[in-house]
């Protein structure tokens, strides 16, 4: 009889011998497994809001930097000492262009010397306007490379009001921290302030689902009869059939998203 | 803003007055933000929206005939408006066709590289960022705010310079205008040209130099009447909106790839 046959029958036999002796401790067993399902339900309670704090309120307060001006800045106080409204300093250049923020040249007529004695002001006349450097903003509506925005086209065409994408800002006494996002670079003004990404006003998010949702709506009642594809006048047809009048494609000028097309706010 | 005349943007190139310089290579990478590398001997790698390629009748000394062409992207209506090769072939919707302007746009944030439309693009008008572009110390301050640069791992081609277009709307908004005139958008290659080979504008309309000088026949997909008039691989249905213009017949045979024994133009593909 060679030593492996010895050990593979005294495993035999070890075997043989606990399972006699397992019977009474496999009740216990039971009634134990009943008393720890509780914790264990309570766990992935706990788990579960747990991930809910980490994800919604932790990870946002993460994601973002907060960045202060370099100086402070009080609309209200310039928005009654100038004519025009927001165009007096955010004016559109004779080419069609926007000017967005702005230069030092625009605001050294007033501050060439120190006006009032507000800390910022002053700090605005020594360091910036006496040295000629300019402000370095950050800029809350800072959107990506690609993206082309025609102030004219929104503002002198289509009449649209400031307040509608950019907020009461005119009515803001001090600017309010620059949140930028960690991971892109942008600031928090594109993605919204809620988290997940609901929205009560429209200048609440300034994503490109936000321009288009505009544009779905506004560009449905501009009639372009000589732009329609022929899956356009499919749906024009089956929608004028079933309820007559009330189709509403048809009136963007990409033939593959029947929406504006993408070099419309594409660069 | 009710009935609006859609546009046909598209280009005649004079191949009788193309010196084969190349300014209109330079213009548009300049303009376009276009990357290079150190490197750039491997033709087959480097990216140029518009190229110039030297065709020759292939006949022995006293008869040989040289021809530069020009090729930018052919901005291709397809056989029915709007289904251009890549156009249709792209999953991901970064390329689309605007039946306003007539343009194939490419929209680089949208592009996840598959390069499909590279493969469907008869004309070889597509090109593929192998690499992050890479600029020589402080050239990034050169760069074109208009233009966005694109990144590795996305296609990019010519965009008949969009931004232009994009910028003159702009200027015309401002001055109470919704048309634009001819001059206010033209490309950077038809601005470089010192030879004055290339036009371009409205081919709708009849009063831009380019629908005088093809005069497309605009029922038929806008083939050309002009008989010096082609468009490249014509026969493939694509339609381009670059039209050719030449006096010898042994180029404009070059432009559809005829072969040997071919004699007579067959009439294009059935319009479907």
């Amino acid at each position: 009889m060679s030593a492996l046959d010895n050990n593979a029958k005294e495993i035999a036999k070890d075997a043989g011998d606990e399972g006699v002796t397992t019977s009474s401790p496999e009740i216990n067993q039971k009634e134990q497994d009943n008393r720890s399902a509780g914790p264990v339900i309570l766990f992935f309670i706990f788990g579960l809001f747990a991930s809910l704090i980490l994800g919604w309120i932790i990870f946002p307060k993460l994601l973002y930097s907060k960045k202060k001006q370099p100086i402070d800045f009080n609309h209200v106080l310039h928005v009654a000492e100038v004519e025009d409204g927001c165009e007096s300093c955010h004016f559109f250049r004779e080419d069609g262009t926007y000017s967005g923020v702005p230069k030092l040249e625009q605001c050294i007529d007033c501050h060439e010397e120190i006006q009032g004695d507000s800390p910022d002001e002053i700090k605005f006349v020594e360091e910036y306007v006496s040295k000629g450097r300019e402000v370095p903003w950050l800029i809350y509506s800072r959107q990506p490379d690609c993206v082309f925005f025609s102030h004219a086209a929104h503002v002198k065409v289509a009449g649209m009001d400031c307040v509608t994408c950019h907020g009461h800002i005119g009515e803001s006494e001090s600017l309010k921290i620059y949140e930028e996002n960690r991971i892109t670079g942008y600031s928090r003004d594109i993605w919204g302030k809620s988290i997940g990404g609901f929205k009560k006003n429209t200048w609440d998010r300034m994503k490109m689902d936000d321009c288009a949702e505009c544009h779905q709506e506004k560009t449905a009642n501009i009639e372009r009869t000589d732009v329609k594809t022929p899956t356009n006048r499919l749906i024009d047809h089956l929608i004028d059939v079933v309820y007559p009048g009330t189709s509403k494609s048809g009136k963007g000028s990409s033939i593959q998203t029947e929406r504006d097309a993408c070099f419309v706010c594409h660069k | 803003m009710k009935h609006k005349k859609a546009k046909k943007y598209g280009m005649v190139i004079d191949l009788d007055k193309c010196t084969g310089c190349g300014s209109c290579m330079v213009a548009c990478m300049a303009e376009n933000n276009v990357p290079f590398r150190k490197d750039e001997s491997d033709k087959l790698l480097s990216i140029t929206w518009m190229r110039i390629y030297k065709l020759t009748n292939g006949k022995p000394f006293p008869n040989i005939d040289i021809c530069y062409l020009p090729r930018p992207c052919m901005h291709c209506e397809g056989q029915h408006e709007g289904h251009s090769p890549c156009v249709t072939v792209c999953p991901a919707i970064a390329t689309d066709y605007s039946i306003e302007t007539g343009i194939v746009s490419q929209i680089y944030t949208r592009c996840f590289g598959c390069r499909y439309c590279m493969a469907s693009c008869p004309y070889h008008a597509r090109y593929f960022n192998w690499w992050d572009p890479v600029w020589p110390d402080g050239m990034e301050k050169y760069l074109s705010p208009n233009v966005s640069p694109r990144m590795r791992g996305v296609v990019e081609k010519c965009s008949f310079c969009f931004h232009r277009y994009q910028m003159a709307k702009e200027k015309a908004f401002m001055e109470g205008r919704r048309e634009l005139k001819e001059d206010e958008y033209q490309t950077a290659c038809t601005q470089a040209c010192p030879a004055g080979a290339i036009t371009f504008g409205d081919l709708n309309n009849p009063n831009h130099a380019v629908h005088r000088m093809v005069k497309p026949d605009l029922k038929h997909h806008g083939r050309p009447t002009n008989p010096n008039a082609f468009r490249l691989l014509e026969r493939l249905g694509t339609n381009p909106k670059v039209y050719y213009l030449s006096s010898r017949e042994w180029v404009r045979r070059a432009g559809d790839n005829y072969l040997e024994k071919e004699v007579k133009l067959k009439k294009t593909v059935h319009h479907g």
